[in-house]
Order: structure tokens, then sequence, then C-alpha cells
């Protein structure tokens, strides 16, 4: 049989071996994920149960000296944090990938699309130094000057969730811009000639045609900029205040200093008791659980698309 | 004195050039179209036939580095005039590509996006154009039940009819067909022609089509493209009984394109 299978030849062996290689490091990746998520469950999970999940969750107190662990504020923090920079983030990045790939001149696109880049590999450490220096002054300003009437002392530091969501935005942009500017990008050339062919203006194809035809892609952008910025810690950590608080309903909220789920971690988990960091776990799978949640969604996204 | 030929022309092109860059892509076009008339343009691949046709729309101004030299006017008026507002013209000329585009949107909203976007709110008066529109493109019937379907669901052919509901629905005075029936089936481009043919009661008609013996069913008058420049026009009977040209009746016979 002229096309018969050589058992020992050279590269059938070779091939074999690479492939068992290749298998071994995707496995690799997967057991990792799996010894993660079980490391932090199994830490955490007796501690909540033991605990009173309900009480974990909702309560509103946090006192580690006092084994009082009540992760409410911290959840509140979180995602008004998130909610905000998205709400900040979000329509400034579809505009500029909207402006990226529609408008810009080439010669302009040249120079943003390496900038957004390098935007996207700054340490958030140095984005929030950026934050403490600027940001926290121009808050604390505003805090004191004009809106001091209206907030209590505790508002007026400059440290708040609005620091916070502002830095997270800074942060999320650059991946809100380039994924949704590929997804700009890939809106077929038929549908914006159709358009322009009607006798509509450069703009009512954008914003009639274009954006709704990329609408999945722009949708998964922010939905992968809530998940960047949910899990964001370092940053955020030095502008958002670390107060255990939930803050006043209204405007006014947005100048209260608080905690993230990330940062209760990060900032106590050097100190913590047995207990205390089991609890410090416990908040870890809260965090996951979020971003499991976040994740499933751009799934569901991603699926509805093909 | 005006007399009826002059009167009636709706597009007189002069002396046009077009460039792509360094490729000279239309070579001193000069052509005049009359009104309710459907013009056919055949030539084979790459003589120009689709870039002339985007020359009267002027959605070549979406290529960069393209370059127009002479004089095309519609209705009396010089479209490439500095003073004039290409999506004001694009409103009066409408066109159909070769591959159906609609918008992968409701049916409802791909026949009201022309007027929509031209400023027209009230919803019944939208539904009657969406109507009227359909009915003109021969494909109420199909659709009527279904108006708030997406658009891909439609089949090819009815997807092209929905093109040309599209671009019905702005009543231009002007229609632009770029081989409007090569992707379609033998019945529906059957349907397709027979459209163009109720068309021209109201529109005028310039159709590129590879398809010889569809431009001798439908169009008055054919201009034959080689290499950039028009070698004949006439009207179509002529044309591909008694061309007077070498080029084009080698072209009609078959013997190259
Ligand atoms: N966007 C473009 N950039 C550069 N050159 C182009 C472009 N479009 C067309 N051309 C060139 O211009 C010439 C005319 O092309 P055009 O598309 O008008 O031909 P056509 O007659 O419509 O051909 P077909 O029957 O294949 O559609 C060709 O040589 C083509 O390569
Ligand atoms: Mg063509």
């Amino acid at each position: 049989m002229k096309f018969q299978k050589e058992r020992n030849n050279k590269s059938n062996i070779e091939e074999g071996i690479v492939k068992k290689v290749l298998f071994v490091m995707a496995l690799t990746a997967i057991t990792s994920l799996g010894l993660i998520a079980f490391f932090i469950f199994n830490e955490g999970m007796p501690f909540m149960i033991d605990y009173g999940i309900a009480d974990f969750i909702f309560g509103t107190e946090w006192d580690p000296s006092n084994q009082v662990y009540g992760i409410f504020p911290m959840i509140v923090g979180s995602v008004i944090a998130t909610l905000l920079a998205i709400l900040i983030g979000a329509p400034i990045g579809i505009a500029v990938a909207v402006y990226l790939v529609e408008i810009a001149p080439p010669k302009v696109a040249r120079i943003i699309r390496p900038a957004i880049t390098l935007m996207e590999g700054i340490p958030s450490v140095i984005i929030g130094l950026f934050g403490m220096v600027v940001m926290l002054d121009v808050i604390r300003r505003l805090a004191r000057g004009p809106l001091s009437e209206y907030l209590p002392a505790g508002y007026q530091t400059g440290y708040s969730v609005l620091a916070g969501a502002i830095i997270l935005a800074i942060m999320i942009l650059p991946t809100i811009i380039s994924i949704s500017a590929d997804s700009i990008r890939a809106v077929p050339n038929e549908y914006k000639e159709a358009a322009l062919a009607l006798g509509s203006s450069k703009w009512q194809t954008i914003y009639k045609v274009v954006v709704p035809a990329a609408k999945s892609g722009v949708l998964a952008a922010v939905i992968l900029g809530v998940g960047r910025a949910i899990g964001e810690t370092m940053a955020i950590i030095m502008v958002v205040g670390n107060t255990v608080q939930i803050p006043e309903a209204g405007w006014e909220g947005i100048f209260a200093p608080v905690r993230t789920l990330t940062g209760n971690i990060a900032l106590e988990m050097g100190y913590a008791g047995p207990e205390h960091r089991q609890a410090l776990f416990a908040t870890g799978i809260i965090l996951f659980i979020f971003i499991i949640i976040i994740n499933s969604i751009t799934l569901v996204l991603r699926k509805k698309e093909d | 004195m005006i007399n009826q030929e002059e009167r009636n022309v709706k597009i007189a092109v002069e002396q046009l050039d077009f460039f792509y860059g360094q490729t000279h892509a239309l070579n001193s076009i000069s052509l005049d179209i009359k009104e309710n008339e459907v013009f056919a343009l055949i030539g084979p691949s790459g003589c120009g036939k689709s870039t002339f046709l985007r020359t009267l729309n002027r959605m070549n101004d979406l290529i960069p580095k393209t370059r127009v030299k002479g004089s095309v006017q519609i209705g009396g008026q010089d479209i490439y005039d500095p003073d004039v507002d290409v999506v004001q013209l694009r409103k009066s000329i409408g066109m159909v590509f070769q591959k159906p585009n609609p918008f992968p949107i409701s049916i409802f909203d791909n026949v009201s996006y022309g007027p929509r976007a031209h400023g027209l709110k009230n919803k019944k008066e939208l539904m009657g154009i969406v109507e009227e529109s359909l009915r003109q493109a021969a494909l109420w019937d199909e659709v009527k039940d279904r108006l708030n379907d997406n658009a891909m669901s439609l089949s090819g052919g009815q997807q092209q009819r929905l093109c040309i509901a599209r671009v019905a629905a702005i009543k231009p005075e002007v229609i632009l067909m770029d081989e409007p029936t090569s992707a379609l089936d033998p019945g529906s481009t059957t349907k397709v022609e027979a459209l163009i043919n109720e068309l021209k009661q109201n529109y005028t008609v310039v159709i590129v089509t590879h398809n010889m013996e569809q431009a001798a069913r439908i169009s008055d008058k054919t201009a034959f493209f080689l290499n950039g420049y028009v070698v004949e026009t006439d009207e179509t009977n002529q044309l591909f009984t008694n061309p007077k040209e070498k080029q084009t009746k080698d072209y009609i016979t078959g013997k190259f394109g």
C-alpha cells in the first residue's frame, strides 16, 4: 500500500512529541485556573458558611479586631466605582474608537494608535501616582471650594469614589477603544456605501449604521472594561480613600471615600490573623464570582454574534 | 429655441477624465442621458463602467487620491461645482449595488432609512412611503406581514428588491444600478428586470451590466466602454444589430471580453 503509515518514521515521532508537549502546556493553563479557584474557595468558603453567607455579604460593618466581617460597603464601593468608571470611560472610549476608524486622517491615526497601546502598558501604580498628585488636588479644591457647603467634612479630602472612577476610566480606556475600534473596522464597507448613497451625512452614517452594526463588539468591549475595572487594585487603593462606608445616596455620594473588594484584600492581608485571613479569602470569592458573571456575559454576547 | 432632444437631457457628461492615483480609469467620456430613459453601460471587466457610474453620484469621493476632470451636469447643474452639497446630491441620485447590501435591521427600518435620515419623523407618512416603495419594488406582497423581521432573513433576490425599494423611498430623480442582477438567480433577475421597466416611468435609470441580453432586453440606449474610453453610444437596437465600430462588433459577438 502506497500511503501506509510508517510506524517509526522520525517526523511522525517528533510530531507526536510536540503534540503532547503542547497539550501539557494547555493543561497547565487550565490547571492553574482550577488551582486558584480551588485554593480561594477552600480557604474562604468554610469561613463564609461558618460566619453566615448573608451576614458576610450584607453585613455593613467590617471590624476584624472584634470579629465582625461584613463586606457590603466594599461591594457597594466596587460596584459604584466600576459603574461610574464605565459611565465616564465608555462614551469617551467609543467616541475615540469612532474617531480613530471613521474620521481621523491616517496621519493622526498613526500617532494615536501606538499611544493607546502604550497607555495600555502603563503600570497601574504610575496611573495611581498621577491620580494622587493631580486628580485628588482638583477634586479636593472642588470639594472644599464651591461644593463645601453641600458636602460633609469627610467628603472633602479629595480621596473619593469619584477619583477612583476616573482612574479606572483612564485604565479601561485602551481596552474599550481598541476592541470597539476593531468591531467598527469590521463593519462591512457596503453598509457605509449604502447609507452614504442614500444621502445620509457622514455623521448620520456613523451613528445610525456603523455603530449599531458594531454594537455587539462595542458592548463586549464595555463589559471587558467592567471586568478590568472591578479587578483593578493598586491604582484605586491610592486614590479612593479606603474608608469602609456606604456613601450617602445622592450626588454627594461620589465624593465619599470608599473601599473596594480588591483594596480590602490588598490592604489587610499583610497583617491578618488566621480568621481575618479567611475573611479576606472569602472577599476574594465574592470578587471571583463577580468576574465569572461578567465573563459569562461576554461569552453569551460572543455566541449571539456568531 | 430649445428642441425636444436637448430639453430631455437629464445627465450631460462632457470630457470626463477620472484617475485613481496614477491609474487613468476614464478617458474623455462624453455622453448624454435622457429623462425616463434606461441607459445601459456594457464592456469587458475593468473597462471603467463602475467607475463611471460612481462619478455620477460622487461615490468616488470616498476613495482617497482620486481626481476628476471635465464636467457632469445633472438636471442642468454641474455636480462637481465646489458649492454642491454631496449629501443633497445623493438624495436625488439613488444607487443599487452589485451585491445586495441591506442594513442588518428590520425590513421597515431599511426602507424608511433614507426618508428618516432626511428628517421625516411622522410614523404614518413613513409607513405610507414604505408601502409605496415596497410595492414599486414588487416586494410588498412577500413581506407585508413581516416588516419587522431582519432584512438579512430575506433571500438574495428579495434583498436586492429591498435595496431597490430603499432607493425608491428617497424618491430620487436618477437611479444608478451596478450589475444589480449578477448575484441573483434567473427568477429574481426576471423580477428585477421587470421592475426596471416600471421604474423608468418615474426615473432615469443608468445600469451597468455584463449581460448583453439583459442590456438588449431592458435598455433604450447603450454605451460600450473599453479601456476607459467610450467606443460607441447608440440606441440599444442599433448598437446590437448594427454596430458602427469594429471593437463593438467584436465584443457583442463574443470575440473578446
Ligand atoms: N478603488 C480603486 N483604486 C484603484 N484603482 C481602481 C479602483 N477601482 C477600480 N480601479 C481600476 O479602475 C479601472 C476600472 O475599474 P472599474 O471597477 O470601473 O471597472 P468595471 O468596468 O466596473 O469592471 P467590472 O466589470 O469587473 O466591474 C480598473 O483598471 C481598476 O483596476
Ligand atoms: Mg464594476
